[in-house]
């Protein structure tokens, strides 16, 4: 008997909902699991853009030149052939989405409007007002709502994944899940496992991220034996506003409508740039916009990392607006007209800080914002002999794919403003196809199996959740949270050096001890949040060891890694991949090579370096775009 | 106290908590920091869940996500008033009521989950009722679209901001245990695919799916789920607009003329 095509998709994000409808349109049947609706999933806080080489504005752009600015963005830390081919079918995925409903702005003539966003020269970014991930969101989880009508997908929202079920082979056949409002556990069978569950901000408390995304469904499945990558590559976003409960992103796209960065100046000090020249730090009572004059090539729009940290080495002189960690983002000298363009980010500053930014300049800090890192997938590249003998966007796991925030693969040390929605839709269709390739090839339908690999799956999770409520001790979990993200934030953020990574680990490894000595303020069934985030906090604590691991072994500076130890690349020894896998108590870490098969690495230069016509080696002429 | 010393603010958050059988107001003593929101001060309710007699509670539920008003998971009664926790700065409201207690509570219009969770299902469910999306053929690549009016985008993209909230819902008169209606979001989202250079080939089984039993002759013109729609998404007007056009589809339908 054929295998079946029953896939369970766990995330309903842009990823998981792309995957989701590409899925149902090659014939799966979809179980689509989500901690929350769909259609409140964390993409719906990207605001900017969407980037695609379309060229519409005639700067003679193309989708080599967003490949190079990716790869070099990511300070070559990226394998190369995916991120080629997701630049290649951006421009398809915007008409893909137009062809959705997707509202795209327009310029006056009807045509898409593109805007700029940081590492590139060109106007690359397709946006919709300024909540472009929340369109597009709502554009597929349409589409799946239509699939869901037709019987095609069917919903678990409410539902949080808890457990992968593996065969004797190791093989992914099913997943555990818990009702998030009765705590019931149930087993849902199926012949693959997607996962688009998004990135781990939680781990760092305060962040840009919604309160989804803990990065808990990872943790499991790190502990269950999935390969962790690159995880010590966390994006610093330069602008958002402080706040005691969440740093709300000020979009990238303020900058590139024209935004402006400045602290008040004072020609008592200096900066060194990183030409190496010293400059004064402006004049005493005048606006300094720092970023202009120490990268006059890209200004405001350099690099995330770039950003962040400049702002960072501002604040740390004492330059910070009232000397507190703040510097000025001004579009207030805008057009009505331009600001309206970026009118939801704005009045997001005006609602949380009674200041209106249309009028005087927004305080702004950097912030947690993305990880770069995540589930480990393959990519066989078009060319490859072994093309078809392996799975693109599959994890070491066999039958557990993934896709978004949640995986590895795009990025590099550092991800491009305006990239991560693209990325997100690129692999879902990616894993949208190659699921039903896979599929295709298994032996055996999950149903097959003997009862009892599902059976002790689920009696497994039901004692775990059971000696999770009778727990007992003095120790309270949202204390341990505060006492994790505090070390996180001040030592595996932007600045790294070891000695203080050391110490991150030693807190991470109190706490996993401090862990056992919970007790839970409701241990009742009936939507036990409390419940709900212990069970998570487990999970959270092994992928930030794996972090804070990463970034401890890693002695270079690349990208969103930054160590002053070690103030430079170091390709000869670095220029590798982080491999997290979990054994006995915590993760071992080994290293891959990065395959840089279409562009040899070259220094990161943002000063002086003009618009380039880049020569990729190695194009496959047999590449197969999903859309 | 020394000189100079400032005096904790405090306020009372009172929350009306428990589920379908058993609601009652529990109340929490807080401090008011600058720039508190609802949501916030649930963190801290959830933290250290003891009321204001100084009982121990178990911590009160509720939903949240982005805490910046755009996923919508937030929405609850705060003071009264349907509105999303996030963006409602606790100093700024007591400022305005003058007074020192905020209450919580959750939306009635919707089956209560338990204390401030309620289930909002039949708000997605309408959504598939009046097929709110674009019926595609595939989801590829087909060149570039037409042209499209910026300005009728410009509504589209303001009409699509809707986040499945319920603030509508919950202010609607017409919405109570005697009458059906489904309310302004779902005929809201009806004019934006009706707008759509590809939706509007389906808008005529849209506008038929207004015309039954819990659609939009319900509407009382009470004009409530605008003045509480948090992203000022024009919904009476959309009403207005559906009402004319699914008047013109009775017509059509009457006299069986095949749309052109």
């Amino acid at each position: 008997m054929k295998p079946g095509k029953e896939v369970i998709v766990v995330g309903g994000g842009l990823a998981g909902l792309s995957a989701c409808m590409k899925l149902a349109e090659n014939g799966c049947t979809v179980k689509l699991i989500s901690v929350t609706k769909v259609k409140r999933s964390h993409s719906v806080c990207a605001q900017g853009g969407i980037n695609a080489a379309m060229n519409l504005k005639n700067e003679d752009d193309s989708p080599l030149i967003h490949a190079y600015d990716t790869i070099k963005g990511g300070d070559f830390l990226a394998d190369q052939p995916p991120v080629l081919e997701m630049c290649l079918a951006a421009p398809g995925i915007i008409r893909m989405m137009e062809r959705l409903g997707c509202p795209f702005s327009r310029t006056p003539e009807g045509n898409m409007d593109f805007r700029r966003f940081g590492g590139t020269l060109y106007h690359r970014t397709a946006f919709c007002g300024s909540s472009t991930g929340q369109q597009l969101l709502y554009a597929l989880d349409e589409q799946v709502r239509r699939y869901e009508v037709k019987g095609k997908v069917e919903k678990y929202e409410h539902h949080e994944f808890m457990r992968l079920v593996l065969d004797q082979g190791g093989v992914a056949r099913g997943i555990v899940m818990i009702n998030l409002h009765n705590l019931q556990l149930e087993v849902l069978k199926a012949d693959a496992v997607l996962f688009g569950t998004g990135g781990p901000g939680l781990i760092f408390k305060k962040s840009t991220n919604s309160t989804f995304c803990t990065g808990a469904a990872n943790g499991r499945l790190f502990k269950q034996g999935m390969k962790y990558a690159n995880g010590e590559f966390i994006q610093i976003h330069p602008t958002a506003i402080p706040a005691e409960d969440k740093l709300r992103l000020i979009s990238e796209s303020s900058r590139g409508e024209g935004g402006r960065i400045w602290v008040y100046g004072d020609e008592n000090k200096t900066i060194l740039t990183s030409e190496g020249k010293e400059i004064p730090c402006g004049r005493k009572g005048e606006p300094w916009y720092f970023f202009e004059e120490m990268y006059p090539v890209f200004g405001n729009l350099v690099p995330r990392d770039i950003a962040a940290r400049e702002i960072l080495r501002i604040c740390e002189m004492g330059l910070g607006v009232d000397g507190k960690d703040q510097v000025y983002l001004d579009v207030s000298h805008l057009d009505a007209a331009v600001q309206n363009k970026i009118a939801s980010v704005l009045d997001i500053y005006e609602k949380f800080t009674g200041e209106d930014p249309r009028k005087v300049p927004m305080r702004i800090y950097p912030a947690v914002h993305y990880s770069m890192g995540g589930a480990w997938v393959d990519w066989p590249a078009a060319d490859d002999k072994d093309r078809f003998e392996r799975f693109r966007q599959m994890t070491n796991i066999a039958g557990c794919f993934q896709a978004g925030e949640s995986e590895f693969q795009y990025h590099g040390a550092n991800r491009l403003g305006a990239n991560s929605l693209l990325s997100c839709i690129f692999a879902g269709l990616v894993a949208g196809n190659e699921i039903p390739r896979y599929l295709e090839k298994l032996a055996s339908r999950g149903s097959e199996l003997p009862l009892k690999v599902f059976s002790s799956a689920l009696a497994e999770e039901e004692a775990s959740k059971l000696e999770l409520l009778q727990r007992t001790g003095p120790e309270n979990i949202h204390n341990l949270h505060e006492e994790l993200s505090k070390v996180m934030v001040q030592h595996v953020t932007v600045k790294r050096n070891n000695k203080d990574l050391k110490k991150a680990i030693e807190k991470i490894l109190e706490i996993k001890e401090r862990v056992k000595k919970i007790s839970l303020d409701d241990k009742g069934a009936l939507v036990n949040q409390t419940f709900q985030f212990a069970s998570q906090f487990g999970p959270m604590l092994e992928l930030a060891h794996a972090i804070a691991k990463g970034a401890l072994l890693r002695d270079e500076f690349r990208g969103a890694h930054y160590k002053p130890e070690f103030p430079s690349r170091n390709d000869r020894q670095w220029l590798k991949t982080t491999i997290a896998a979990y054994e006995g108590s915590g993760p071992v870490i080994t290293y891959l090579p990065v395959d840089t098969r279409h562009l040899a690495p070259i220094p990161r230069d943002y000063t002086s370096v003009k618009k380039v016509k880049p020569t990729l080696e190695n194009i496959p002429k047999n590449i197969e775009l999903p859309v | 106290m020394e000189k100079g010393d400032k005096v904790e603010e405090r306020f009372t958050l009172k929350i009306f908590r428990g589920t379908e059988k058993d609601q009652y107001w529990e109340e929490f003593d807080l401090a008011l920091t600058p720039f508190l929101n609802v949501t916030s001060s649930l963190l801290q309710v959830q933290k250290n869940p003891v009321n204001k007699d100084g009982k121990k509670v178990t911590p009160v539920a509720w939903e949240q996500g982005c805490l910046e008003e755009v996923c919508g998971s937030c929405t609850m009664l705060v003071n009264g008033r349907p509105r999303q926790g996030c963006t409602a700065l606790i100093g700024e409201i007591l400022k305005k009521s003058g007074s020192r207690v905020l209450t919580l509570a959750p939306m009635t219009k919707f089956p209560l989950v338990k204390d401030l969770v309620v289930d909002r299902d039949s708000m997605f469910e309408s959504l598939k009722k009046v097929e709110a999306w674009v019926d595609v053929d595939d989801s590829f690549d087909r060149g570039t679209g037409p042209k499209r009016n910026p300005s009728v985008e410009d509504v589209r993209y303001t009409l699509s901001t809707c986040m499945t909230c319920g603030c509508c819902l919950e202010a609607c008169p017409q919405i109570n245990k005697h009458t059906k209606f489904m309310g302004a979001a779902a005929i809201s989202q009806v004019r934006l695919f009706n707008a759509d250079a590809t939706g509007k080939l389906g808008a005529e089984k849209r506008l038929r799916s207004l015309m039954e039993e819990d659609g939009i002759a319900k509407c009382g013109n009470a004009q409530n789920c605008v003045a509480v729609c948090p992203k000022n998404i024009p919904l009476t007007e959309s009403i207005a607009l559906m009402q004319k056009e699914t008047n013109k589809q009775a017509l059509k339908d009457l006299f069986k003329t095949p749309d052109a």
